[in-house]
């Protein structure tokens, strides 16, 4: 396995940094070696632009990849989207040499060249492969004592053909990782059905999405757990955004949203602030006063 | 996406049934799609209201790439300028800071807040984001999506 390069995208980055700065943590905990993607894009976000014109989506997606090649690493993402388009455009410009020369001829003009030496990774199915449940967790210092809803998210398991990480009907391996933590995962039913947020379904008809999103929040809220544990961004903005929406109208659910990274990062006795959980919009009271208890230490200065 | 394939399905419903968005919308995946064999679908709303999911995909019996088929529907719309205005914002934002959401005056204090600085992205690489605008170019996407 080659070292990695962090595919930061644009939602962490510039609207979920809390989720960056978990994701930098757990990977030094660990003991991961790994460096910035400098000057990389937008992935580009597979929704809106694959539909759009699929070789302007390969270009780009093209250009990030070529990035990580001249470096000689793997990508490691921390979103669905930017696994989708990476992994599918790598996969695309790998095996078809009509469209390689395509893209080819475009990257020409920035003097680079895509020859397909790298491989695209996803921080859940790469924590799974390169260091598994039992391993992981050995590192845990805090156990966190909570129960939690697993989104997988649509693109992390589909198309199962390209995605080669078994049937998406019953996965279990994110489940896994999440028990590393102590933390139990809670099954409910729709479980990996979509939040509603993608294939510029959530830009360009909000209210739509949100239906998606609710009939998912009505069944996690009936499994009564202490959280929703996701592996995207953009699923973690529609849950977090999405219950402050439904709240106007009276559907209160409270939920609060974690990104796996920040999960992990709270088992590993970094604090709720540490891994950013204070950025998001839901904050649960009773859910951090959990957590404060699991780490045997206050964390909810925040929220007086 | 050839006719051919998409003529092969048996009007099942298997992808019509597995369609979260066509649980609360107009969408009918099955419709549509079989549509398309016979018609040109580019003004159909429908069209933008699948989330890429991929169930449809994954359980259609025949095996036929629906949400594939959805992407290339899509791409022939958008050469007919059917382009949503929001959409058309997210593509704006691509060619003009090389991110679909770009970063804004409050998460770049957040992320000095707690202890980040600016992302290694094209946001801090101009030369990066020149790259993006001579790609762009080269592909026609700036063309395609002008007004």
């Amino acid at each position: 396995m080659k070292d990695i390069s962090l595919f930061l995208g644009c939602l962490i980055p510039n609207r979920y940094p809390g989720i960056e700065k978990a994701t930098k943590l757990i990977l030094e905990r660990l003991g991961i070696k790994w460096s910035e993607l400098k000057e990389a894009s937008c992935c580009p976000a597979p929704g809106i632009f694959r539909s759009f014109d699929k070789i302007t989506w390969l270009t780009i997606a093209s250009r990030n990849l070529v990035i990580a090649e001249e470096k000689n690493t793997d990508i490691l993402t921390i979103c669905n989207g930017c696994f989708s388009s990476l992994m599918d455009a790598n996969c695309i410009l790998k095996n078809d040499s009509h469209i390689r020369n395509d893209v080819n001829a475009h990257l020409k003009k920035i003097n680079k060249e895509f020859i397909g030496t790298i491989e695209v990774r996803h921080i859940i199915e790469f924590l799974y492969k390169e260091i598994g449940p039992h391993d992981l967790s050995k590192f845990i210092e805090k156990p966190l004592e909570i129960n939690v809803a697993v989104h997988y998210g649509c693109h992390l398991l589909k198309p199962t053909k390209e995605r080669k990480l078994g049937g998406f009907e019953c996965p279990v391996f994110f489940d896994e990782l999440v028990e590393a933590t102590g933390a139990k995962s809670v099954q409910y039913e729709s479980k990996t059905s979509c939040c509603g947020a993608g294939g510029g379904v959530r830009s360009a008809m909000l209210e739509t999405s949100y239906k998606m999103t609710e009939y998912k929040l009505e069944r996690i809220k009936k499994a009564g757990v202490d959280c929703i544990v996701d592996a995207c961004p953009f699923c973690h903005l529609q849950y977090d955004s999405g219950q402050v929406e439904l709240a106007r109208s009276g559907a209160v659910y409270d939920i609060p949203v974690v990104h796996y990274t920040q999960l992990l990062g709270l088992a590993l006795g970094y604090s709720p602030e540490d891994v950013g959980l204070h950025l998001n919009k839901i904050k649960s009271k009773p859910f951090l006063e959990k957590i404060a208890r699991t780490q045997k230490t206050s964390h909810v200065a925040y929220l007086k | 996406m050839k006719n051919s394939e998409l003529s092969t399905c048996f009007q099942c419903g298997t992808c019509h049934a597995s369609c979260p968005s066509g649980r609360y919308t107009s969408l009918n995946i099955r419709k549509i799609v079989r549509d398309s064999v016979k018609k040109d679908v580019s003004d159909a709303n429908e069209l933008w209201m699948c989330t890429t999911c991929f169930n449809c995909q994954e359980r259609c019996p025949r095996g036929i790439k629906i949400t594939d088929a959805v992407l290339t529907l899509r791409s022939e719309a958008a050469r007919k300028g059917k382009i949503l205005p929001a959409h058309r914002k997210v593509c704006k934002f691509l060619i003009e800071t090389g991110h679909s959401i770009p970063i804004d005056e409050v998460h770049i204090t957040i992320r000095e807040k707690i202890g980040l600085g600016s992302p290694e992205t094209v946001y801090k690489y101009p030369t990066g984001l020149k790259e993006i605008k001579i790609l762009l170019r080269s592909t026609g996407f700036d063309e395609l999506i002008k007004e």
